[in-house]
């Protein structure tokens, strides 16, 4: 066995010679990196053998989409790039959704993965795959790496690439004998160089006039807090903003948290399961002022009757993003943080104060609010679930939810205060996303509380990572939100395919012992009464814990607009609320309802 | 795509990094956003490690402005123009083999040079014609040769370069300007 060298971080600037192995770790820790997410084989071992030598954590994951994952939840937690490490083939093929999840959210990770030795490219050997070209259109950028003196180059571009304009993945594929040659080695601190890429936006200081002029001459506007505001750390200017203007603010899914929930401005989410008011309001907004938002289609529904009466004032990073969905009257394109600071000085207060008493009406009609009235008859509710954990937690844990009915739930019950405390798989949708990328948001943010909110399908999906916690004694709670059902495929099941549950019915493991298999703390909570002890019970345990709550199996996510519907046509949960009377058959009868007569 | 069937012609001009995979990148951006290329041509420049790209797709302002934007995010790509609206020098090459035996040489011969074609190659029993020029002159000439009988044809992309002085050192001098405009 080698002698193990403890690397001094005081990494010399004069030329030496290094492995192409130990050139990955030394770009690695010049780029500040402290942990990767990975799993070694055989095109990545001569990495994985010099890794030893530097003062990088290895989590060892028990697959790769893990590994992507966790390395998007250190990203989101902290803003800092999140690294993933694979072997060839499979290993690479695995971390794919991982990376398309990076991708549609823009966030900054970088994938090493190995590769054959470049003698073998092309030759279909064993473990090969062209993960170049499997990645190319669900990464920012990627690179294939096949001599030792391009490998530091390489993680330099690659960090700076993920990082800086708008974030997403970036791939780096080195072959083993890369790894294994070795090069003379000068570490190179300047700015990174690419004559292609120039990610920096100036807005003309006429057009930031005329946003403010737009302001002012509003009555009813809105402004859209999206995950622009969080990625740019914006949310102070965006405060001021408020501050001096009065204007309402709504988020999108991953704009919770960029703007505090409990500010008196604030409206909630908007889109598919927005509260009512909050759709209302933007269909009969005269402005909008989008900030770090794209238009998704789950936000705007039917393009044709979306938001018709109002300017719109679009401040987004990415000129691509520019009337793709929605045409709009001012683009500002940069950075929202800057943007913002430049706007502020020259904004004047519009006269907003009819049109925010009326949305306050509004919100007297809301759909959301009656769960919170239904009677407490002891049956456990999804809604209620997330609202006494909020509670329980006074809003200030950091929350990582999967996809599905808890998801939205989480989203309307789970009232984010602060950015960067809600991690979620929005733009890919992808199960399986919450628990690995709570174990990556742990290693970032230690100190902090951390809930898994997840279904039992998408628990499911990424469950082994279990193992991960209890080897690396890595703490996070995880509240399943089990229903026996997948839950929103059931929801639309009901709503647009006549009731018939295909494939929606789900048989579980005992979570419990699934939990105790692992060596970590398993608790059932069947009733409302029980939620309080068993939420302090899990954040007094050392070791992660799982609460499988059983909860109301056919309740649904209301409002709902449906997908392509004008937005102010929702479904409203029935009136009566689900636990009495309003079922048939054990379903609940929603309530179809136009906006059309209003 | 019906409406793509509706939009205008556009034609573009990008200069990229000449490394592998590039035009890779490019056409699977191009796939990817259902931009459907009815023309491309890549080739080297007079400077080293930068090909220049013409492309033409059916796109109107608004899509030709997203096309421009897309490619811009792709790290290689160091310039994009949408030079249809420009004074422009546009030129297809097409080489036409053409059934032509003795007797009717000269006649064929006198076709080629209406259409300020150049034959160059004669056999016994074909004539090939070499033209260079726009897509009308092109299916013009080949709609007076179709009598002789094609025996086969190849034709390349279109290539482009707007009129007038200024050149690569002004258009890249111009490139950031470009790049905030092109979202306006």
């Amino acid at each position: 066995m080698n002698e193990v060298i403890r690397h001094t971080a005081d990494l010399q600037a004069s030329p030496r010679t290094l492995s192409g192995a130990q050139l990955i770790w030394e770009a690695l820790v010049r780029e500040g990196t402290d942990v990767v997410f990975g799993y070694p084989g055989g095109a990545i071992m001569p990495a994985y053998d010099a890794m030893i030598q530097y003062p990088i954590r290895h989590v060892l994951v028990r697959h790769e989409q893990g590994a992507a994952h966790m390395a998007e939840g250190y990203a989101r937690a902290t803003g800092r790039v999140g690294v993933a490490v694979a072997t060839s083939g499979p290993g690479a093929t695995n971390l794919v959704t991982g990376i398309a999840n990076a991708m549609m959210d823009s966030v900054p990770i970088v994938c090493i993965t190995g590769q054959v030795p470049s003698s073998l490219i092309g030759s279909d050997a064993f473990q090969e795959v062209d993960i170049t070209g499997v990645t190319l259109p669900i990464t920012k950028h990627n690179l294939l790496v096949t001599e030792p003196q391009n490998i530091a180059p390489a993680i330099r571009e690659a960090f700076y690439i993920a990082r800086s304009g708008r974030p997403g993945p970036v791939v780096v594929d080195i072959t083993k004998d890369a790894q294994q040659k070795s090069c003379e080695y000068v570490p190179d601190d300047s700015p990174v160089r690419l004559p292609g890429y120039r990610p920096e936006h100036h807005v003309p200081s006429k057009d930031i006039d005329e946003a403010a002029r737009m302001i002012a001459a509003a009555k009813k506007p809105v402004i859209f807090c999206g995950h622009g505001v969080i990625k740019s750390e914006a949310t102070e200017l965006l405060l001021e903003l408020v501050r001096r203007t009065n204007i309402p603010v709504a988020c999108t899914l991953l704009g919770l948290g960029g703007f505090p929930a409990s500010h008196p401005r604030a409206l909630g989410m908007m889109g598919m399961h927005g509260e009512a008011w909050v759709n209302r309001a933007i269909q009969e907004a005269d402005l909008i002022l989008a900030i770090g938002m794209r238009f998704d289609d789950r936000v705007t529904g039917n393009l044709k009757t979306y938001a018709k009466n109002a300017k719109k004032i679009h401040i987004e990073l990415d000129p691509a993003e520019i009337n793709k969905n929605v045409k709009v009257d001012l683009p500002l394109v940069g950075n929202a943080r800057e943007i913002l600071t430049e706007l502020l000085p020259r904004v004047a207060s519009p006269v907003v104060d009819e049109w925010v008493n009326y949305i306050e009406e509004l919100k007297g009609e809301s759909a959301v609010l009656e769960i919170q009235h239904m009677p407490d008859n002891g049956r456990l509710f999804a809604a209620h679930v997330v609202h006494d954990l909020w509670r329980l937690t006074e809003g200030k844990s950091l929350i990582v939810t999967d996809v599905g009915q808890h998801q939205m739930w989480e989203a309307q019950y789970y009232k984010h205060d602060h950015p960067k405390k809600l991690i979620t798989s929005g733009g890919l949708g992808t199960m399986g996303f919450a628990l690995p990328a709570a174990i990556g948001a742990k290693f970032a943010c230690p100190e902090d509380d951390v809930w898994v909110i997840v279904g039992d399908g998408g628990f499911q999906m990424t469950a082994c990572e279990l193992a991960t916690c209890a080897q690396e004694g890595i703490k996070v709670n995880i509240a399943i939100i089990n229903n026996g059902y997948l839950g929103m495929v059931r929801q639309w099941q009901q709503f647009f395919f006549g009731g018939r549950y295909v494939a929606t019915p789900m048989k579980s493991p005992d979570f419990v012992k699934l939990a105790e298999a692992h060596g970590l703390k398993g608790l059932r909570v069947t009733d409302r009464q029980s939620v309080k002890a068993a939420v302090e019970a899990a954040r007094a345990a050392e070791e992660t814990c799982i609460i499988d709550f059983r909860v109301e199996q056919e309740d649904s996510v209301y409002p709902m607009v449906p997908a392509g519907a004008d937005l102010q046509d929702m479904i409203r949960r029935p009136s009566a609320g689900p636990s009495n009377g309003n079922t048939q058959n054990g379903i609940h009868n929603p309530i179809f309802e136009t906006g059309k007569d209003k | 795509m019906t409406t793509q069937e509706t939009q205008p012609l556009r034609t573009f001009v990008a200069y990229v990094e000449d490394k592998p995979g590039v035009l890779n990148r490019i056409a699977s951006l191009f796939r990817r956003r259902e931009y459907n290329i009815v023309s491309l041509n890549v080739g080297r420049t007079h400077q080293d490690g930068v090909s220049r790209m013409t492309f033409q797709v059916a796109a109107d302002a608004d899509k030709s402005r997203r096309i421009e934007a897309n490619l811009y995010k792709l790290v290689n790509v160091l310039s994009v123009e949408d030079i249809t609206d420009k004074q422009a020098v546009i030129r297809d090459l097409a080489l036409i083999k053409v059934r032509v035996l003795p007797e009717r040489r000269t006649e064929a011969l006198q076709l080629v040079e209406v259409f300020r074609a150049r034959a160059v190659d004669v056999a016994p029993q074909s004539l090939t014609v070499e033209i260079t020029g726009s897509q009308d002159k092109i299916s013009g000439l080949l709609a007076a040769l179709t009598p002789f009988g094609i025996l086969e044809m190849v034709q390349s992309g279109t290539v482009a370069m707007t009129r007038g002085e200024e050149g690569d050192a002004a258009r890249s001098a111009r490139q950031s300007t470009v790049r905030s405009v092109s979202a306006a």
